[in-house]
């Protein structure tokens, strides 16, 4: 089973550092962490340290790997639109540092990971006339297409309508469950990260604050901290946890009323 | 996210759907590898005394059942001319195409970012003043003088890409600056040089392939002939930086190694050809994508279609230098622009698919 664990990582641009001493407990295969934090938390730069775009301090330590590539990483989505269609950018993707030629179980593994995200229906469009979403759904297949061990995934979801959120968290619920990968997701609905995460671990500006059990990080407390609102996490009639955004936080003043008029 | 079909059914449709699109490009491919062949019997049938197809095919496939006036016209004198004109197509158009790719940028070709000026300046320099910038090469002193002054600028562009916060664009607008300050000690070398020497001067950057020789011929051949098995076998990555730089990263692709790798290699393509024929800015922006078009971003189809596509272009641009005046060669610079350029302003007007 693959391990990640970060040893006092740090990274940053030119002279401008981001991130700073980051550590974090041993993060196993199986696990679906959720990686939260206000904008410019550093959510980003912490991605492109660990999978080796940036150097810095302190050491990634990957344990347990299968192949000599076991991270996969989705950057957020950048507007590129190449003439490619969707079956061949996902194909790109998996056929990177191979031969020119692709076989057989190429083209399966392509296909299987298009019908996992349900875009079959895509394969034959171009990236340039596909919407924010399905371009997202496009990103997370081109990720999976290089058979990872670790998936790195940068906010997946913020174009995606919300049933095509539900459906590729479940997904990623389910292949780490199932496949035994570790997903580290960046989210910015906490209500998301409460229903299919197993661990958070929270940016903030630039430091880490709070990792472990989902449950036990996403508290009022960390909410007022990092996120300037108050609010409360009470289980719904099915029993999961929900996220209550009670206002926010005027720092010079008392909390405000989200829902005033 | 429904998954109804069996998986089997649906590996086949993808793989279906993928050997129709290798298919279709590999027509295309053909089709154009046919124009190509037509259009270089064509150019060596035609000239001062225009031969049949017939008559060229048979001097090509059996040069020794005709006669000797033909075998020599063909052979000795239109032969390195037409060939040229397809190897200084295909690499000028290679070049562009890398370049684009390269800087992701639609504006990028070895004329835009200055290579083909810089090359200009070298040749005036010599052909001017008689400055030889490599003084061992007597023989080649206007080739050398351009092929050094567009590495020169290839390698200022390389240099300026290193630096940080450099985007692709503010890599072209150096190009585009590089251009006028070529143009502008141009100028200068015109207004204090001879009469005859700034009529040579003008004739080469108007570029005209009668410069070719059987020796031009051969070192431009072999660039182009390791250059495109260079670039070929990096196909997966260079197709994956059209992605943009975050996706191509993010597939494991080393940015700065290989902008480097394929921006010398351009550099040797696009300046070696230049040297020799003159500027012909037209091809190595507009080859490719006509190739882009036709063929979509997947350099394994991509590489060898810029390059036909390019070649082609330019063979046509010898037909009809020499059909336009008859009697008269125009300088084939000149051609390829005023046919050349409403062509292809025609192909992005009524394309159906957005290539940028």
């Amino acid at each position: 089973m693959v391990s990640l664990r970060l040893d006092d990582i740090s990274a940053g641009y030119a002279s401008r550092p981001v991130i700073a001493g980051v550590s974090t407990p041993e993060l196993r295969g199986g696990q679906v962490v959720a990686l939260l934090g206000a904008n410019a938390a550093g959510k980003s730069t912490l991605f492109r340290r660990i999978f080796g775009l940036l150097s810095g301090g302190g050491q990634v330590r990957i344990d347990g790997a299968a192949s000599a590539r076991p991270v996969a990483y989705m950057p957020q989505d950048n507007g590129a639109r190449p003439v490619l269609s969707v079956y061949e950018s996902v194909l790109l993707a998996r056929m990177q540092g191979r031969r020119l030629k692709v076989f057989d179980e190429d083209h399966a593994k392509v296909e299987e990971i298009l019908s996992l995200l349900g875009v079959t229906h895509l394969r034959g469009r171009n990236l340039g006339d596909l919407s924010g979403g399905q371009r997202q759904m496009v990103g997370a297949a081109q990720a999976l297409a290089q058979d990872p061990q670790i998936l790195l995934l940068d906010e997946p979801t913020s174009a995606l309508d919300l049933s095509h959120q539900i459906d590729l968290l479940s997904l990623l619920r389910r292949l780490a469950d199932e496949q035994g990968l570790l997903v580290i997701v960046a989210l910015h609905d906490l209500g998301h990260a409460l229903r299919f995460a197993d661990a958070a671990m929270v940016l903030h500006r630039g430091s880490l604050i709070a990792c472990g059990p989902t449950a036990e990080v996403i508290t009022p407390d960390l909410l007022r901290e990092v996120f300037e609102v108050t609010a409360r996490i009470e289980p719904c009639t099915k029993g999961h946890p929900q996220l209550i955004v009670d206002g926010r936080i005027d720092m010079s003043g008392p909390a405000v009323s989200a829902f005033a008029g | 996210m429904n998954n109804s079909q069996p998986a089997v059914t649906q590996s086949a449709e993808g793989r279906d759907f993928y050997r129709a699109l290798v298919r279709r490009r590999q027509l295309i491919l053909l089709g154009l590898s046919a124009a190509l062949v037509l259009s270089l019997c064509v150019d060596l049938a035609l000239g001062p005394a225009n031969y049949r197809l017939g008559q060229v095919i048979r001097a090509l496939f059996l040069p020794g059942s005709v006669d000797d006036q033909l075998r020599v016209i063909l052979w000795e004198i239109r032969m390195p001319v037409a060939l040229m004109a397809l190897v200084v197509g295909a690499s000028l158009s290679v070049a562009g195409m890398q370049m684009q790719t390269i800087l992701n940028n639609p504006l990028a070709s070895p004329f835009t970012l200055g290579i083909s000026a810089g090359a200009g300046f070298g040749a005036a320099l010599a052909l001017a003043f008689g400055v030889a910038l490599f003084p061992l090469a007597v023989d080649y002193v206007i080739p050398v003088n351009a092929f050094l002054m567009a590495m020169l600028t290839s390698l200022a562009i390389y240099g300026l890409s290193l630096r940080r916060g450099v985007t692709s664009e503010t890599i072209v607008l150096l190009g585009i600056a590089l251009v006028f300050i070529f143009n502008a000690l141009m100028s200068l070398i015109q207004f204090f040089a001879s009469q005859q020497a700034v009529a040579a001067v003008v004739f080469w950057t108007m570029g005209s392939l009668t410069k070719a020789t059987w020796p031009k011929l051969w070192v431009s051949l072999a660039v182009l002939v390791v250059a495109m098995p260079l670039l070929a076998r990096r196909g997966w990555s260079l197709t994956a930086m059209r992605l943009g730089d975050a996706k191509a990263e993010s597939m494991g692709v080393n940015l700065r190694g290989l902008r480097l790798e394929a921006l010398m290699i351009v550099s040797l393509l696009a300046s070696i050809s230049v040297s020799f024929v003159g500027t012909i800015g037209f091809i190595g922006l507009v080859g490719p994508h006509i190739a882009r078009m036709l063929l979509g971003e997947d350099q394994r189809f991509l590489l060898p279609g810029a390059a036909i596509s390019g070649a082609l272009i330019l063979s046509v641009g010898s037909v009809l230098s020499k059909m336009i005046i008859p009697g008269t060669v125009i300088p084939i610079g000149i051609v390829t622009s005023i046919v050349g350029i409403p062509f292809f302003l025609y192909l992005i007007l009524n394309r159906r698919v957005a290539t940028w």
